[in-house]
């Protein structure tokens, strides 16, 4: 019997990037259906009934909600090719505790560079940076998080660069200038084909800031 | 060669005490070493350096952090008994997607009971501790534990939030036992379990250190 693999996402969201990163990874054949997050769909009410949000992961009818679940989920089913965690037990703890502290620091944070001003601006600049040089530091000479090959970090963390022309533009900071080698990270990454193909352009998230900042009423 | 674990904690976090019966679940000889969180150890600050948070297991000299993140590894290293997550990939999900959402909401959440003063956080707080804590009456359903027939990965990171019930309860004025008596009795059944009782303390002396905090906080 085939699987039946479908993501309840919404086209910017870092948390839906990454299924879809995994699911590219491992060759899966899924149905892709964008939510209208003022307006969601019976689907996604019933199979994400706790929290109501995307992405959600349904594998033969039954929900996976978190982003982070899902693609262990996924990495546990299809473990057949391209493994996104490492199969010892120490490196597996640390891939974990370094994809909750990107869970933990790179949305709020982000969020607040592009929603808020003045001290409070400011405050999520050094955050933000700090997080990332800390990053940077974690991955050391290692082309990718992962290794040789994308890991479980990578494809929770690339989701963000989309959103960086956005951070960096009404955060005012610059992300290559305070960290060079996360950007060349980034770049080795958006070059692996299930990583190009599961994000959206930079410019269109941009835009899609843009959008929300007059809609809550940001100058 | 035998293994050296330690478990950097402090006595009331509810996350050190997932660690504690993860364990005690599996037998494992442990160093328990309690930390001031006013004056951390050198050791904490090298073994945590990007949270300088408890609790933090060192095993052999390496650290894991996070206090989900150490339950599952040590699920996952000392496999040979009392599983803690389960076998299936959907079940393991399922408990993961729980464990989360008692992480999301119960600390959180529980904070605006104790932390606040009197007043509409706090009403909104009380009311939303209720639903969460109906949600997970509805997850655990008529099962004994969330695990099914044994302790499992969500009882683990749920039950030591018990030892802070008479404090959420005294301070956020609610009686859990009355919203919810499904949740009361399954932590009654949880403490029952050796390695969940002898690592939980005394929800007295839970509610003491939280009325010196709340003194040193300066709330009414």
């Amino acid at each position: 019997m085939a699987d039946e693999v479908i993501l309840l996402d919404f086209w910017p969201s870092p948390f839906g990037m990454r299924v879809r990163i995994a699911l590219a990874e491992k060759g899966i054949k899924y149905e892709y259906k964008e939510e209208d997050l003022r307006n969601k769909s019976p689907l996604l009410l019933q199979m994400n009934p706790v929290h109501k949000k995307i992405p959600v992961l349904i594998h033969n009818g039954k929900p996976i909600a978190e982003s982070l679940i899902a693609v262990q989920y996924i990495d546990e089913v299809w473990n057949d090719k391209s493994p996104l965690l490492p199969s010892d037990p120490y490196q597996r703890s640390q891939a974990r505790f370094w994809a909750d502290f990107v869970d933990k620091k790179m949305y709020e944070v982000g969020r607040n560079l592009w929603t808020k001003k003045g001290e409070e601006q400011e405050a999520a600049k050094k955050e933000f940076i700090e997080a990332i040089k800390l990053l940077e530091q974690e991955l050391g000479d290692k082309t990718y998080f992962g290794g040789d090959k994308l890991g479980f970090v990578d494809v929770a963390l690339i989701p963000f660069y989309t959103w960086f022309k956005g951070y960096e533009t009404f955060g005012n900071i610059n992300v290559e200038k305070e960290s060079p080698k996360f950007i060349a990270w980034a770049k080795r990454c958006i070059q692996i084909e299930s990583v190009s193909k599961s994000l959206p352009d930079q410019d269109k998230v941009y835009d899609f800031i843009v959008q929300i900042r007059k809609r809550i009423g940001i100058e | 060669m035998a293994d050296e674990v330690i478990l950097l904690d402090f006595w009331p976090s509810p996350f050190g005490m997932r660690i504690r019966i993860a364990l005690a679940e599996k037998g494992i000889k442990y160093e328990y070493k309690d930390e001031d969180l006013k004056n951390k150890s050198p050791l904490l600050l090298q073994m945590n350096p990007v949270h300088k948070q408890i609790p933090v297991l060192v095993h052999n000299g390496k650290p894991i952090a996070e206090s989900l993140i150490a339950v599952q590894y040590i699920d996952e290293v000392w496999n040979d008994k009392s599983p803690l997550l389960p076998s299936d990939s959907y079940g393991r999900a399922h408990a993961r997607f729980w464990a989360d959402y008692v992480d999301k909401k119960i600390h959180e959440v529980g904070l605006k009971l104790w932390r606040t003063n009197r007043g509409e956080e706090q009403e909104a707080g009380k009311k939303e501790f209720i639903e969460v804590l109906k949600l997970l009456e509805q997850e655990l359903g008529d099962k004994p534990y969330f695990g099914g027939d044994k302790l499992g990965y969500v009882d683990i990171a749920f039950i030591p939030f018990y030892t802070w019930f008479k404090a959420y309860e005294t301070f956020g004025n609610l009686n859990i036992e009355k919203e919810c008596p499904k949740i009361l009795s399954w932590a009654k059944r949880c403490i029952k379990i050796e390695s969940v009782s002898k690592s939980l303390p005394d929800q007295d002396k839970v509610y003491d250190f939280i009325v010196e905090m709340r003194k040193n906080l300066g709330i009414e």
